[in-house]
């Protein structure tokens, strides 16, 4: 609360990532219990890839319509149209690269200074030296050497016309701590975090959703299977787990006993390289 | 199953593992998770394997998983490692692992079953002092590692140094690579010696030491079986165990307003005061101010999303309603009406500066302190603190990156602040380069008249009155002790208000002066009735207060006296300070911590002092309202009510004795 207050007030355009993941859920009570009963001084946007698994965009649309506040979508599809970006072909097509492009546009075009995202440091090893305030230059680029020190509780809010920062509010928290919140506060979270029936197909080593989005291989055979998901986000490059945890009791449990990361077990996009997330970062990627 | 090694570890779905009992039963603790945060920084110099520690710590803790130890076990084997190289485990980035070395502030979390952990990891190198200050401004405790086969270097100096500045309460010396010098138990006696001196001219209330291999394990997690001569704790006990004294300040009530939180136009006239609790406990009804205006209302009630609140206190973020409609405002600090900040726009602070850019003045600054910005007119250099020598270099003239300096700061509008040793929220600030907008320096504020003396600890500098020279006497101390047929010497007994203090100290007077020695006490409260009969109970006064029984306590000593003192003295600077006062004038000076809980000296409380202080009629009674800051060292302590009076007498004798200052038996 604290830090979305500090941003808040410091910054003329500040704009809430919302994803209809549960790191974003989070955001959105911590931003309802700093603002409230006040409106939020900040619009709520989502990149959408247009891959997004739809119990996730129904969600999506039905919270922020509940707290009442204006939601934008910056789509990838329209950034696809206006030749921004290329769709990438082939089996392992994946637009999750693509979004940074949005995500940028999106930023430079309603002039926001300030977005706050639902990341954290305990996700994955470059997040782990990210600042609360994590400034970005006039291209979004991260330079893990070149960020400010942050002392206390004292955040530096300044920067020029043209740059950004993104400023994440839950950074200390770990994927834990996010559920016990979620449970705790009674939160709605998007049906595929728990178990349920649904078509898979293997690939390497992780379970994939079958959709129109991802083109099978001459190996990959798909069949049902009970799985949950353990993060949201592009269909073509996010794994379910087998899973038969169907209540938030049972999703806590499962996590406490877990011996994988979030990330390594069901995000493709950090496996590609050892430094995958380091580099997509310093293009501006979250 | 891939072969690769990334293979997934799919987990069996719960009910294969665990029964529907025991799934209850992890629920059930997981609920309880322990609320308990240790935040600690480590610090070590290049290659002390600093990283190899916590990717120690993390994995005998279990709190590493599959995918994550597969890919440190195969970039060892890359790396040509023959053995798990748990350091990959931290260090992140592309170009450290390049190098070799961490680059940067790194967080890692892990939690067991006592406590949960947020370690902000540190560079050690000489240039990464700014490092070291940004992971430690947020700490509780701080890990220093010391190479065994290497000793104490002058990094090792710097990380005392800075844990101290920062008042960081703990401080844990790991003396790692035991393993390569044989577990020997004198090289860990001598870095311990070493490190004590040096420590002993800081600030540092605790200190702990442990001999480790982070390599092999040994008193990381598990006790090593390889230095039976070391009875401590392993390193992950003491880091659960280890006893947190809240950074807290429930005293002084401190509120920075963030935020005015208005609701939708149209619907009512709602307006109330957001932000964070710095300081004190707020409730519904109190009288405070608003500064730095100065307006004066009441709480008219305590707001969160989830409803109104009988009260708030640090770190509660809360929004307060106030009675009157006067002008507050982000930037404003709501405060006790009797129990005020600072408001300048002048104070004297420390800077820890961190940018590649020296300190100019043809630079414009900003600082952010709380919630306030303000431009900086004016600074004046005091002097730069060398860190290699810890002495203060007076003819510096600018600071550069990862110098520690004093400075003087002018700024265009008042802030409202304490001291950092009074509150960490209030008494802190970082500054900005207004034209690069980079972060530049933290700084730190301080008491102005309790602190000149210790922010360069090194040196014990009697105030001095200019015009004012000291008459020196024909008669030489000897001649005079000689004479006398005994030496002077001071014990100081310190403790909590109804410790037993005075009755020990009395108990010991009449047992020195019935032996025919010289012996008087010098009695806090009695001093109070003429001598410092001026003096209030604020933390500047209560260190005037010990200055002067200081240097009262000293000419009793010189005279051939053995001075009592019995005095609350809750500082351990001032105590520091009194110490270093006989130590100049070359007297003995000897500590007696007399110990007993709160609870006990409120049962006890022989002047009804305790009973006052809860019925609110004496603010700032130590131990209530204000802190007691407990001897690290002290010469002997007393648990009184433990034995009797006369064992007590005793054992102080015994100390005397073991000085020279009484026959042995």
């Amino acid at each position: 609360m604290h830090v979305l207050r500090e941003a808040a007030a410091e910054f003329e355009r500040p704009v809430l990532l919302f994803s209809g993941g549960k790191d974003s859920i989070v955001l959105l009570r911590l931003a309802e219990k700093a603002f409230r009963p006040g409106p939020f001084p900040f619009p709520v946007m989502h990149v959408d890839t247009g891959h997004n698994f739809p119990e996730v965009v129904e969600f999506r649309d039905r919270r922020v319509a509940e707290i009442g506040e204006r939601l934008i979508v910056a789509s990838v599809e329209d950034s696809i149209d206006d030749g921004r970006v290329v769709d990438e072909t082939g089996p392992r097509a994946s637009r999750n690269g693509l979004q940074t492009v949005t995500l940028l546009d999106a930023i430079a075009a309603h002039r926001f200074d300030a977005a706050f995202g639902g990341a954290r440091r305990d996700e994955e090893r470059a997040r782990a030296k990210e600042r609360i305030l994590s400034f970005r230059d006039e291209f979004g680029q991260w330079e893990p050497k070149g960020q400010r020190p942050e002392l206390w509780s004292l955040y530096n809010g300044r920067i020029r016309r043209g740059e950004h920062v993104r400023v994440f509010p839950i950074s200390n928290w770990t994927e834990l701590d996010v559920w016990q919140y979620i449970a705790e506060e009674g939160l709605e979270v998007p049906s595929i975090y728990f178990a349920h029936e649904r078509e898979v197909f293997a690939r390497d080593g992780m379970l994939y959703a079958t959709s129109p989005h991802l083109q099978l291989g001459p190996d990959e055979q798909p069949f049902v299977a009970s799985v949950r998901y353990r993060t949201v986000g592009d269909m073509t490059c996010t794994g379910a787990v087998e899973s038969t945890a169907a209540t938030l009791r049972d999703v806590v449990l499962e996590i406490a006993a877990t011996e994988v990361t979030e990330r390594g077990q069901t995000r493709a996009d950090d496996r590609v390289s050892e430094a995958a997330m380091e580099d997509r970062k310093r293009k501006g990627y979250f | 199953m891939a072969i690769s090694g990334w293979a997934p570890h799919h987990h069996a779905p719960t009910g294969e593992t665990a029964s529907a009992d025991e799934a209850a039963d992890i629920f059930a603790r997981l609920s309880e998770r322990p609320a308990e945060l240790l935040r600690f920084a480590t610090a070590g110099s290049v290659d002390d394997g600093k990283s190899t520690l916590i990717g120690r710590l993390l994995y005998d803790s279990k709190q590493v998983l599959s995918d994550q130890l597969e890919h440190v076990e195969q970039t060892s084997k890359r790396m040509g490692s023959d053995f798990l190289d748990l350091s990959l485990l931290t260090d992140g980035l592309r170009a450290e692992r390049e190098q070799g070395i961490t680059i940067d502030v790194a967080y890692r979390y892990f939690a067991t079953a006592e406590r949960r952990f947020i370690i902000a990891d540190t560079p050690g190198h000489e240039q990464y002092t700014r490092n070291m200050v940004t992971g430690a401004s947020t700490a509780d405790l701080a890990i220093v590692l010391i190479d065994a086969r290497k000793g104490m270097l002058p990094q090792s100096r710097r990380h005392a140094f800075i844990s101290s500045l920062l008042r960081i309460p703990h401080l844990v010396v790991c003396v790692n690579k035991m393993d390569l010098v044989d577990f020997d138990e004198d090289v860990f006696r001598g870095i311990v010696e070493e490190f004590e001196g040096y420590a002993a001219k800081l600030d540092v209330p605790d200190v702990t030491f442990i001999p480790i291999s982070a390599l092999l394990g040994d008193n990381v997690v598990e006790r090593s079986g390889s230095m039976g001569w070391y009875q401590g704790a392993p390193l992950l006990y003491h880091l659960e165990h280890v006893h947190i004294a809240s950074d807290r300040n429930l005293i002084d009530v401190r509120f920075p307003v963030q935020w005015v939180i208005r609701p939708r136009s149209g619907s009512g006239d709602y307006r109330a005061y957001a932000g964070q609790v710095a300081g004190g406990v707020l409730r519904p009804g109190d009288e405070v101010v608003v500064l730095p205006s100065g307006r004066r209302t009441k709480i008219a009630g305590i707001d969160t999303f989830d409803g109104p609140v009988e009260e708030a206190f640090p770190p509660m973020s809360v929004a307060l309603r106030l009675q009157d409609d006067i002008d507050v405002s982000r930037g404003s600090t709501i405060a006790r009406a009797h129990n005020q900040p600072t408001v300048s726009s002048s104070f004297e602070c420390l800077l820890c500066w961190m940018s590649e850019q020296p300190l100019s003045t043809q630079r414009r600054y900003l600082v952010k302190h709380t919630t306030r910005t303000a431009s900086v007119s004016g600074v004046e250099m005091r002097y730069r603190i060398d860190l290699k020598q810890l002495h203060r270099d007076e003819t510096a003239t600018t600071l550069e990156l990862n110098d520690l300096g004093r400075v003087l700061m002018e700024l265009s509008s008042p802030l409202v602040f304490d001291s950092y040793r009074r509150n960490k929220v209030t008494g802190s600030l970082i500054v900005i380069d207004q034209d690069t907008n980079e972060t530049v320096a933290a700084g730190t504020i301080l008491d102005t008249e309790t602190e000149t003396r210790n922010a360069s600890p090194a040196e014990a500098r009697p105030a001095q009155s200019p015009n004012v020279r000291w008459q020196r006497s024909e008669l030489t101390r000897s001649a005079r002790w000689e004479s006398l047929g005994h030496a002077g010497a001071t014990i100081w007994f310190t403790g909590l208000p109804g410790a037993g203090k005075s009755t020990i100290a009395s108990a010991v007077e009449e047992r020195l002066v019935t032996a025919g020695r010289a012996a008087f006490l010098l009695d806090g409260d009695n001093l109070r009735h003429g001598l410092n009969g001026d003096l209030d109970f604020d933390e500047r006064a209560r260190s005037e207060n010990v200055r002067r029984t200081a240097h009262v306590a000293c000419l009793f000593a010189e005279a051939g006296t053995i001075a009592l003192v019995s005095l609350v003295s809750p500082y351990l600077t001032d105590r520091k300070a009194a110490e270093m006062l006989h130590a100049v004038h070359d007297l003995d000076f000897i500590e007696v911590f007399v110990d007993a809980p709160l609870e006990v000296c409120e049962e006890r409380d022989p002047k009804g002092l305790y009973a006052r202080a809860r019925a609110g009629e004496l603010l700032d009674l130590t131990g209530v309202g204000a802190p007691y800051e407990a001897p690290t060292k002290p010469d002997l302590v007393l648990r009184a009510g433990r034995s009797t009076i006369e064992a007590d007498v005793e054992r102080v004798l015994d100390v005397l004795a073991a000085r020279g200052l009484w026959p042995s038996h």
